[in-house]
């Protein structure tokens, strides 16, 4: 008898404090296997962002900054720079990456800084309780978007894959989802493939997740994953939106 | 014979390994766990072929899967 599936050893034995049914949880361990199976432990760096990840120092056995509001990119440029041996990981999500922090994260995409990006966007504020995020579908409601968000009122969603292939200095870009195994196992590998750049110096990798908040959008973990793929899926397709490191 | 073990302490009861086991080897435990959930436990363990579907998408970390 041999264990062939195992919580990775890159991931503390504290459990976890999101929600029942969070994608956070599922990213951290794809995460954690990445890092295993690249062999880079010893020199990872990681930033956690503000938002319900803002404990992830606690879950990933590795050295941790929890940055300010948004400014995950430029704290892990900061370490990089300092220390180009170590491997910079910033883990922000949709209300931290793509509001406040969007002027750090497309200026870092820009000057192609040597880190890598995990981008969750559940498309709602989830530590807050709820409120309208860049990212929110158009007739979805929020706590600040009642009657759901109003592009005439509140605008249309930021498509964030889409918005950074434009720039030059971004060299890798996905964006996956973890709603069901086959995407899990999609997820894994481009957020193996964001680490394995980093480590060979191509530039600066972001992978988008597609997750679920069935708190925050009030629907069971079941029916949740079913909004990530009737509702969500159609705004941000899947895929892989550049990727320069490629042979 | 493959199996599984369910870390009852960080099992939150969300259920996705249920709904992701392909032989339906899974169910909602009967006994109420220290974190005051009902976690999820093997009720067909005849049934399992080890193909850690319920370990990709359980979001707590809480599966070990045995071969």
């Amino acid at each position: 008898m041999t264990i062939i599936a195992q919580k990775p050893h890159s991931l503390t034995d504290v459990p976890m404090h999101y929600c029942p049914g969070c994608g956070h949880g599922i990213v951290h361990r794809l995460m954690g296997e990445a890092i295993d199976e690249l062999n880079i432990g010893d020199k990872v760096i990681g930033v956690a962002p503000v938002g319900c990840a803002v404990f992830a120092d606690s879950y990933f056995a590795c050295d941790m900054i929890q940055g300010a509001h948004g400014r995950g990119p430029a704290i892990a440029t900061g370490i990089k720079r300092s220390k180009p041996e170590a491997i910079v990981f910033s883990y922000q999500g949709d209300g931290d990456l793509a509001s406040i922090g969007m002027a750090e994260i497309v200026h870092a995409a820009a000057r192609s800084e040597h880190i890598t990006v995990i981008f969750i966007n559940n498309a709602i504020y989830g530590m807050t309780g709820g409120q309208m995020a860049p990212t929110t579908l158009v007739g979805q409601v929020a706590t600040t978007a009642p009657k759901g968000r109003d592009p005439l009122l509140q605008g249309w969603p930021i498509n964030i894959c889409e918005m950074l292939s434009a720039l030059k200095g971004a060299k890798y870009l996905e964006r996956v989802a973890v709603d069901s195994p086959q995407h899990v196992m999609a997820a894994k590998k481009a957020i193996k493939k964001a680490f394995e750049n980093q480590v060979k110096g191509i530039g600066f990798s972001l992978v988008e997740v597609l997750s679920q908040c069935p708190t925050n959008w009030g629907v069971d973990p079941l029916k949740s994953l079913e909004f990530v793929r009737t509702k969500m899926m159609p705004q941000y397709p899947l895929g892989v939106f550049k990727d320069e490191g490629a042979e | 014979m493959p199996r599984i073990e369910v870390d009852a302490n960080r099992c939150k009861a969300c259920y996705l390994c249920v709904n992701a086991c392909p032989k339906k080897c899974l169910g909602k435990s009967k006994t109420i766990s220290k974190k005051g959930y009902f976690p999820a436990e093997m009720v067909h363990p005849e049934n399992c072929i080890g193909c850690t579907m319920c370990y990709m998408v359980c979001p707590d970390v809480a599966i070990t899967v045995i071969k």
